[in-house]
């Protein structure tokens, strides 16, 4: 069963009370209605049969106020195909319906008439389609009023409208430009959802689709100078994956880096302020390091000049170095001291690895031929956190840096093979105890053998 | 007089020791072409010797509860010294047990030497094999690994089935109607307790009677022997056959360790009640022909569950199995051939079948 | 009387018994092969307790108010707090973004990595950064001056 505070149509105060006079209407109507029938059927069942139509005429009543706040808009409209229809579920689940909004209150209009004349009329404020430049301000009405908001939800923010205006798409639209993407664009008309409803499209999972629907369309954007390859490039991301295969809603899809309300590509100085939201450390780092003065110098952003932008892939281990999969020789060359200092960070980091795995290789063979080896395969695990520190510290570019995470990573991988050689050691002497043992029994078979030939052979002369 | 003549006399005089060793002077053991399975009893029986001082060595640290059983077979694994030795010894030796037990009770099968006046020596030795297999099913559940946990409710679901009584024994053998750790303390029970107490007596009885009517001969070479006297041999049991079977022994000592060293029996991981059977779930081997077999049975024949009939026919086989010689009275003619025909079926079906088991997906 | 020469007669002239003596050898340095591991076998070794669910994280004494130690539960390391306001917590110690081991940081009262900046409350909580699930959270038992942890839920 629905529940409205509001049956009226029009923001401002409920009109909780224009309900309850609906309701009195109705029941003064149903009662006349039962003292015709009475008239007509004079003692009627009597007092059973007057309970009995009292009760059926009730759930009548009440089953009529399930409709409750008439929306005579939705009874021909959710008749129609779009764009003059609209799904009377669809909209029914939307925030604002459940709020109480009904078509009225952005369209204008009186919702409770059935006459389609006096409905739309003008003098109700019908203002029928909304046009395209106007929806921001429309909607602007009420979510920047932030004493009205704190009504519905006090902690929504209300500076959305503000916040388009300077954002690529609100400078354009203030310029005439109504291909740009207004509030319903994202949102919806009709079925908005909080943003964190799933089926809400702005949902984190959902956004990069929604910006998608105009950024991905070649033919949509002709004229624009921008390309069309970013969602493509997008879904191959890393990022793409946290969020969209692994369900971590805390990845950054294209409102994260873009701005939401505010959306516009950030320039070159702050890409790596961007980045460094969730990154802090590479930031931290690659600031103090070399490069952050060379790619200023160069006019090339931070992060996205070695790992890209949209198309983001997990960086390996040959990611760095002086292979032609590696960020470096995209502008070092062999002989300058950048790309002696990739070789030399690329081998340390490949050295712990290897070592990494010799010993997680020793290690799981003793475990498996039983020799206990818990307490090591625990310590090993912290040279993989070293390894993970040092993947992170290349982007100081500098290997005494990086060397001080491996350096520490090879300490651990020592003692863990090692242990592993122990264990080793162990498994052989287990070996040898059975070669001294099987010996004994070896020598005490010889020795039945020959104690049998012995009691047994005849003595020449005799019988057995 | 030395002490050992001494300490002989003082025994002598009180209970007749003279008596026991004349008795064991005049033991001998018949040589003929097929002497050479008279091995497998006393072999089976240095195997159940090996079982008792491995597994009370394993009682030492081995604890019976879901949260300990598994960490504590870990712990003599890796923590106790030649820990790993004795429990894989203790599992190796287990299954050779039931090996050479098969092999023995198929060669007393074959060369007839169940019958009069040996019948209860078969009997006791038919429950004694039972009481093997029963030793196999219960001592697998103790580690308390994945493959182990899942043998153990296949098993029981598969006994559950039995006619009538079938949900008893299920409960009764699983201490509620799942397994749970109420079924690892039962297994323990039985196990280290009911089982050895059973056997012991079965065991005693088994060697009194074999002592009693000693070794048989089967009956052609006895028909043999009977038509030229002089080619009767006979050796003595001390020291000759006792040094041959020592020898076998301590073969059987050296395989042992080198399977302990070069095949430690495996530990697994920890059953995990709540996870679902992984795939290829089996039991081990000596269960394996009859699992084969209910699972090649369609589901139904006729009226009857297949599974059901599959239960009932091997419970049948087994029974007739038991009653030989009630049924073999050494008349020979038609029905010997059908038993030894018998035999030689029941033989190839249950290696085609353990074979087939393991090939097959 | 008992035959002098049991359990059997030899047709051998009467020699040194140098066959008996070797077997005596044999089966002596067979029988020591396998008495020698069973004489260790029953004496305990060291770590006296087969592993049960608790473990012994450490001493009342060891830790001082709003700082932490890693310990080892299991095969993964954990991580044993005392805060200022002098209560006992436990952790799993692995991140569960890319299973780095965290620390606990007196600075700010929480929980950090140090790979990339994740942070829990100290009842594991990931607040910040990109942890997607909190730390699994363990029991602490206080027995005398020993400090327990186990896993929750467990009898």
């Amino acid at each position: 069963m629905r529940m409205s505070p509001s049956s009226s149509g029009e923001p401002g105060p409920s009109g909780a009370s224009k309900g309850k006079r609906r309701v009195r209407e109705q029941r003064t109507k149903l009662a006349c209605v039962v003292k015709r029938c009475r008239a007509g059927h004079p003692g009627a069942g009597g007092v059973l049969g007057a309970l009995f139509v009292w009760c059926c005429l009730f759930s009548l009543a009440a089953l009529s106020l399930e409709a409750q706040a008439k929306n005579s808009c939705l009874d021909c409209h959710s008749k129609f195909d779009p764009p003059l229809g609209i799904n009377a579920e669809d909209f029914g689940s939307s925030v604002h319906a459940q709020k109480g909004l009904l078509c009225t209150s952005c369209h204008g209009g009186d919702s409770s008439s059935d006459d389609m004349e006096r409905a739309m009329s003008k003098a109700a404020g019908f203002r029928g389609h909304i046009e395209r430049s106007q929806v921001p301000a429309l909607c602007g009405k009420c979510h920047s009023d932030a004493a009205y908001m704190r009504g519905f939800n006090p902690s929504l923010r209300t500076d959305q409208f503000s916040q388009y205006q300077t954002s690529m798409h609100g400078k354009m639209l203030a310029r005439g430009d109504t291909h740009v993407a207004v509030c319903v664009d994202c949102h919806t008309a009709h079925t908005i959802h909080p943003p964190n409803d799933p089926r809400s499209s702005v949902y984190p999972a959902n956004v990069a689709q929604t910006c998608a629907h105009c950024h991905a369309n070649a033919e949509y954007m002709k004229g624009y100078k921008i390309p069309t390859n970013q969602f493509a490039l997008y879904s191959t991301s890393v990022h793409h994956d946290a969020i969209a295969v692994r369900g971590d809603l805390s990845a950054p899809t294209c409102s994260t880096c873009h701005g939401s309300h505010g959306a516009a590509p950030p320039g070159v100085a702050s890409v790596e302020r961007v980045c460094a939201t969730c990154h802090v450390f590479q930031q931290q780092l690659f600031d103090s390091s070399p490069h952050k003065v060379a790619f200023a110098a160069m006019g090339a952003a931070g992060c996205i000049t070695c790992h890209g932008n949209h198309a983001i892939q997990h960086p390996t281990d040959d990611s760095i170095g002086t292979a032609n999969t590696a960020f470096c020789v995209k502008c070092h060359v062999d002989g300058d001291a950048g790309y002696t200092a990739a070789a030399t960070i690329h081998t340390g980091l490949l050295k712990l690895n290897q070592e990494i795995e010799r010993s997680d290789e020793i290690l799981g063979r003793a475990q498996n031929a039983g020799v206990e080896v818990g307490p090591t395969i625990l310590a090993l695990s912290e040279a993989r956190d070293d390894l993970t520190k040092a993947r992170v510290a290349t982007h100081s570019a500098t290997p005494e840096t990086v060397q001080q995470d491996t350096q520490a990573g090879l300490k651990v991988t020592d003692k863990a093979w090692q242990a592993g050689q122990v264990a080793m050691r162990e498994l052989k002497y287990r070996r040898q105890g059975l070669a001294v043992s099987v010996a004994a029994i070896l020598l005490v078979l010889v020795a039945l053998a020959l104690l049998i030939r012995k009691i047994e052979t005849p003595s020449p002369g005799e019988t057995r | 007089m030395s002490v050992w003549q001494n300490a002989q006399k003082w025994l002598d005089e009180r209970f007749g020791l003279h008596e026991l060793r004349e008795f064991m002077e005049h033991k001998t053991v018949p040589q003929h072409r097929y002497s050479h399975w008279y091995f497998f009893g006393g072999m089976t029986l240095f195997l159940f010797g090996i079982q008792v001082a491995t597994g009370i060595l394993l009682l030492l640290y081995y604890r019976p509860s879901p949260n300990e059983a598994y960490e504590s077979v870990q712990y003599i694994m890796t923590q106790v010294r030649f820990g790993w030795l004795i429990r894989s010894i203790h599992s190796w030796s287990a299954n050779l047990m039931i090996f050479t037990a098969a092999v023995h009770m198929f060669s007393v099968f074959f060369l007839k030497a169940y019958r009069k006046p040996r019948e209860l020596t078969w009997l006791s030795g038919m429950l004694l094999l039972f009481l093997a297999l029963g030793f196999g099913f219960s001592g697998y559940l103790l580690p308390w690994n994945t493959l182990s946990f899942f043998a153990t409710k296949v098993g029981t679901d598969i006994a559950g089935q039995a006619p009538i009584i079938g949900k008893w024994i299920l409960v009764f053998l699983r201490g509620g109607e799942d397994v749970t750790g109420a079924t690892l303390t039962r297994f323990f029970g039985f196990h280290v307790a009911v089982l050895p107490g059973i056997a012991t007596v079965l065991l005693a009885i088994h060697i009194l009677l074999v002592q009693r009517f000693g070794m048989s001969v089967p009956p052609s070479v006895e028909a043999e022997w009977q038509a030229t006297p002089s080619a009767r041999h006979e050796m003595r049991f001390f020291p000759n056959f006792l040094l041959r079977e020592l020898m076998a022994w301590y073969v059987a000592l050296a395989i042992l360790g080198g399977l302990a060293a070069f095949k430690p029996w495996e530990l697994g991981v920890k059953a995990d009640p709540f996870a679902p059977a992984p795939p290829g779930i089996r039991p081990e081997w000596y269960f394996m022909f009859m699992f084969q077999t209910l699972k090649m049975i369609p589901a139904k024949i006729w009226f009857l569950e297949g599974e059901l009939l599959g239960i009932l026919t091997f419970g049948l086989a087994f029974l007739l199995w038991v009653l030989l010689p009630f049924f073999d009275r050494g008349r020979g003619g038609r029905a010997q051939r059908f038993i030894v025909g018998a035999g030689v079926f029941a033989l190839a079906y249950v290696v085609v079948m353990t074979f087939y088991a393991y090939v097959a997906k | 009387m008992l035959s002098s020469e049991f359990p059997y007669t030899t047709n051998q002239p009467k020699r040194r018994h140098f066959v008996e003596a070797f077997l005596g050898a044999g089966v002596l340095a067979s029988l020591a092969s396998f008495l020698y591991p069973v004489l260790r076998y029953i004496l305990p070794p060291e770590t006296a307790e087969a592993t049960t669910d608790m473990v012994l994280a450490g001493r009342v004494g060891d830790l001082k108010p709003n700082s932490g130690k890693i310990f080892r539960f299991g095969s993964r390391p954990a991580l044993l707090m005392l805060t200022s306001s002098g209560q006992y917590s436990a952790v799993s110690a692995v991140c569960t973004h890319l299973n780095c081991t965290v620390q606990y940081r007196g600075d700010l009262h929480s929980i950090w990595c140090a790979c990339h900046n994740g942070m829990y409350t100290t009842d594991g909580r990931n607040i910040s950064g990109p942890p997607p699930r909190p730390l699994e959270k363990y029991e602490v038992l206080l027995k005398g001056e020993e400090i327990y942890v186990r896993r929750l839920g467990n009898a």
